[in-house]
């Protein structure tokens, strides 16, 4: 009787389960279950990095990263720099879009015409561009509006349209969300990449095919890619336990052990580029009206050394994080190892550093996280926040979703507050320097949320800016960051770990340092 | 009885014009879209201008008549987020919301109407309290805690059902429908039980409390005195008086069910509207949240008013006011 019945429920089981698995065949899919759906199928339509990606299967840009980050050449076989502002691009010649149109230099400069135009969110991803020539049919010169030596990082972003198809979809212009009129192209792709677009259900589905007449040697095997958004993490974790997806790029740092536990789950971590830190208001008075004590040097070094990096390794990531000294992540240039040297931990001299500054009974002041930006972060301050009242400071926690917290952190509503950067998608320390730590003026500093104002470490910038000389331009970033160190401007914690799960169905699934997934490098058995 | 209509006309307008200027003054709290829409190079000046173009500087009032004249001709803008017409993207997803409130509905009559019954006839036996007991568990678990534990027996332990998603679907029309697909069917399953469970207890409490009051009555009496056999007096003659407040709450109850269902949806990464909602808040997606608080307040709206008006038509001291 109880064989009987649990047979029934096996089979009953195994019927559902071939139900559930009717779509899998023989192909090779990657049923990608992704911790939120990609806003559009434009990659210009959004200051969006996690969209560019995904869209990067589809659509290519002139240059590209490989394994180790390095750049490498994919719709322009070679590039050099004919006169100190502009540069030269030869393109691969023999290109076909996914509609079978031939790519060519036109492509390229309707493509930074849209991307570069007054209305584009994406504007930003060029800053230095100022126009784009055509010399011929396979070269491009782009002109920039000074010597500047980024340019090949940038256009890694820079995802190239068909311009036949923009003008036929009436789609040359980005979508203008202010002006209130929908665009083709939101929901349409048209690319060179490994992948072509199959199908789209906002929310539940995108479906990639791969693509046969892909210009690159294919070094993946991948049939064909299911994105499917699932963003409650603990649903994530069940379908991937339960086998219904094969790859999870955001698997919960509590749910690791779990996961390393099933059969057939492989769980792949490194930690990622994005080093978490603290920022100070260095304007003249607190948020409450006080006047301001983080100015003082010695208030800023005593923060610093009450803050156990080890020990918020250790509780408070799960040992999964790397406790860093530097404002940047190893791999990102102008990282030296002297910059990442990490402070001691001394409650005693800390105490001894405020009263010397004057405040030996501490200070208050307001702290201000948000609870989903970062990996466990609101443990993280709390941790922290306890650790700075062993020294007598009175920090008062401030913990809300990032979209309520960003403008009390951007217009001068926090003392002290949480930040991280990846210099993405520039992978330079530059991306720092100018957006973080460059006085706020012009368009450099945008987040420099606390006022504070380094002129040498702008001068130093500013030439970094302009120095073609790879070496030169790296010295001068680290220089830079040194001052930064020094100077205690931000308070660096870690890089946080990255974890992606996959299923035993994979043979071969790099992990690249900047958490992006590329599954055109993917072999499945 | 036109001024009637009328009158409750006039009054669903105040009440969805009221509704939206609230959601007004919360979306000031919410954040800024701005900071989100641009990347992480963005410039100021960039930020600024387009803060400018989507009319967020302008003064609140001149925001909030700007979206209500807008809206009153059907207009609800464009996604920040997604850069579609919002209200064709409320329209695409709201069969998905529908279908599994409509199933989950169903669940809970098929299932709360028995135990009610049961309950009421046999209140003193062993099972009957320990079903009141139960139920008290399900009125107090939080939906979101019923989903995931239904997903962590059904999907990994047992792999009967998936644990998200919406199975494939076939279109009709404009209306996108899982319940013709093999898959559909399995997807919805779940999250609509997970929806129901609190809907079966209700029924089966109200079920219960109106039983037992029928129970009591004359005519009840006046059966058994005649030998009726007592499973047509019960399923028969007293269910039958107690079914009207049943239908007007499973009715009132639609409303509500297709506005909570978001957490439901967020769990099972149902593609509804709920889900829709819940992303445009993270994303501070000021068109999707507005339409869909005006959408949620008109389906109550209309609800109510339908309500009122039948109830209008049944009982004429209710007309009473036109004189």
């Amino acid at each position: 009787m109880l064989l009987g019945r649990m047979t029934k429920t096996a089979l009953l089981g195994g019927v559902a389960s071939a139900l559930i698995g009717g779509a899998a065949t023989a192909e090779n899919t990657v049923e990608w279950g992704a911790a939120r759906d990609i806003v559009s199928m434009d990659p210009y339509s959004y200051g969006d990095s996690y969209t560019i990606n995904v869209l990067n299967h589809i659509y290519e840009g002139l240059v590209r990263y490989n394994e180790d980050l390095e750049l490498e050449s994919a719709l322009a076989t070679s590039w050099e720099v004919t006169s100190p502002t502009v540069w030269r691009f030869k393109l691969r010649e023999g290109v076909t879009f996914h509609n079978g149109n031939p790519f060519n230099a036109d492509d390229v400069i309707a493509s930074l015409d849209r991307v570069t135009a007054e209305t584009s969110p994406l504007k930003g991803n060029l800053p230095a561009y100022k126009s784009a020539t055509k010399v011929d049919d396979y070269t491009v010169d782009i002109e920039m509006n000074g010597t500047y030596p980024l340019l090949l990082n940038d256009l890694t972003n820079i995802l190239i349209f068909d311009k036949e198809w923009l003008i036929e979809h009436n789609t040359e212009k980005p979508t203008d969300v202010g002006g209130g009129v929908e665009g083709y192209a939101t929901f349409n792709a048209n690319g060179t990449g490994p992948f072509v677009l199959e199908s789209r259900t906002p929310e539940a589905q995108t479906i990639m095919s791969a693509n046969e007449n892909w210009w690159d040697e294919p070094e993946h095997n991948v049939d064909r890619i299911e994105f499917r958004p699932i963003t409650s993490s603990a649903t994530r974790v069940a379908a991937m336990l339960s086998g219904e997806i094969n790859f999870i790029e955001s698997a919960p740092v509590q749910d690791l052990n779990r996961l390393e536990a099933a059969q057939n789950v492989e769980v792949l971590e490194r930690t990622d580029l994005r080093t978490v830190m603290l920022g100070l208001n260095r304007r003249e008075t607190l948020v409450d009206g006080d006047e301001n004590p983080m100015n003082n040097l010695k208030v800023r070094q005593a923060m610093q050394m009450a803050i156990d990096q080890d020990l918020i390794q250790e509780k408070v990531m799960r040992g999964k994080s790397r406790s860093a000294g530097a404002l940047v992540a190893p791999s990102i240039p102008g990282y030296t190892e002297d910059l990442d040297a990490l402070v001691d931990v001394d409650v005693d001299r800390a105490k001894e550093l405020l009263a010397e500054a004057g405040y030996p009974d501490g200070f208050d002041f307001l702290f201000v996280c948000t609870n989903e930006s970062y990996v466990n972060e609101e443990q993280l301050c709390q941790a922290i926040a306890s650790m700075w009242s062993r020294i007598g400071l009175e920090p008062k926690l401030d913990i809300g979703p990032t979209a309520k917290q960003t403008p009390k952190r951007a217009n001068a509503g926090a003392d002290v507050y949480t930040i991280g950067w990846a210099t993405l998608p520039m992978l330079d320390a530059y991306s720092i320097l100018v957006q973080m730590l460059h006085t706020k003026e012009d368009n450099a500093g945008v987040f420099n949320w606390g006022g504070w104002s380094y002129p040498e470490l702008d001068k130093l910038t500013q030439a970094a800016a302009g120095e073609m000389d790879r070496e030169k331009r790296l010295g001068l970033e680290t220089e830079a960051l040194k001052i930064a160190k020094d100077e205690i401007i931000m308070i660096p914690l870690h890089q946080q770990p990255m974890a992606w799960a996959v299923s035993d169905e994979f043979e071969q699934f790099p992990q690249f340092p900047d958490g992006k997934p590329r599954l055109w490098h993917v072999e499945m058995k | 009885m036109l001024a009637f209509i009328i009158k409750r006309l006039f009054n669903a307008v105040l009440v969805m014009l009221s509704v939206t200027f609230l959601a007004f003054l919360i979306f000031r709290f919410v954040g800024d879209p701005v900071d989100q829409m641009l990347n992480e190079q963005a410039t100021q000046e960039q930020r600024d201008t387009l803060r400018d173009s989507l009319g967020l500087s302008d003064p609140f009032l001149v925001q909030f008549s700007k979206f209500a004249l807008n809206a009153a001709q059907g207009d609800f803008g464009i996604s920040f987020r997604n850069q579609q017409d919002v209200l064709t993207m409320i329209g695409e997803r709201f069969p998905a919301t529908f279908e599994l409130v409509i199933v989950a509905t169903l669940i809970s009559l098929f299932v709360g109407l028995p135990l009610g019954v049961i309950t009421a006839i046999k209140r003193r036996s062993w099972y009957a309290e320990t079903m009141q007991f139960t139920s008290i568990i399900g009125i107090s678990l939080p939906s979101f805690v019923v989903g995931i534990g239904l997903i962590l027996v059904f999907s990994v332990w047992l792999g009967w059902f998936p644990a998200f998603g919406r199975g494939e679907t076939v279109d009709l029309g404009w209306w996108s429908t899982g319940l013709l697909t093999p898959s559909g069917r399995m997807a919805i399953v779940l999250p609509a039980l997970s929806l129901s469970l609190f809907q079966i207890t209700l029924v089966m409490r109200l079920v219960r409390a109106e039983m037992l009051e029928v129970l009591r009555s004359d005519f009840i009496k006046f059966a058994r005195a005649r030998g009726v056999p007592s499973r047509i007096i019960h399923f028969s003659h007293a269910l039958r008086n107690c079914l009207m407040p049943v239908v007007t709450m499973t009715a009132m109850q639609i409303g509500s069910l297709i506005a909570f269902a978001l957490v439901t949806e967020t769990v099972f990464q149902w593609p509804g509207m709920g889900l829709l909602f819940i992303q445009a808040v993270t994303f501070v997606d000021v068109p999707i949240m507005a339409a869909y608080l005006c959408i949620v307040a008109f389906i109550f709206v209309f609800l109510n008013a339908v309500v009122d008006m039948t109830y209008a038509v049944i009982d004429p001291r209710l007309r009473g006011s036109e004189r």
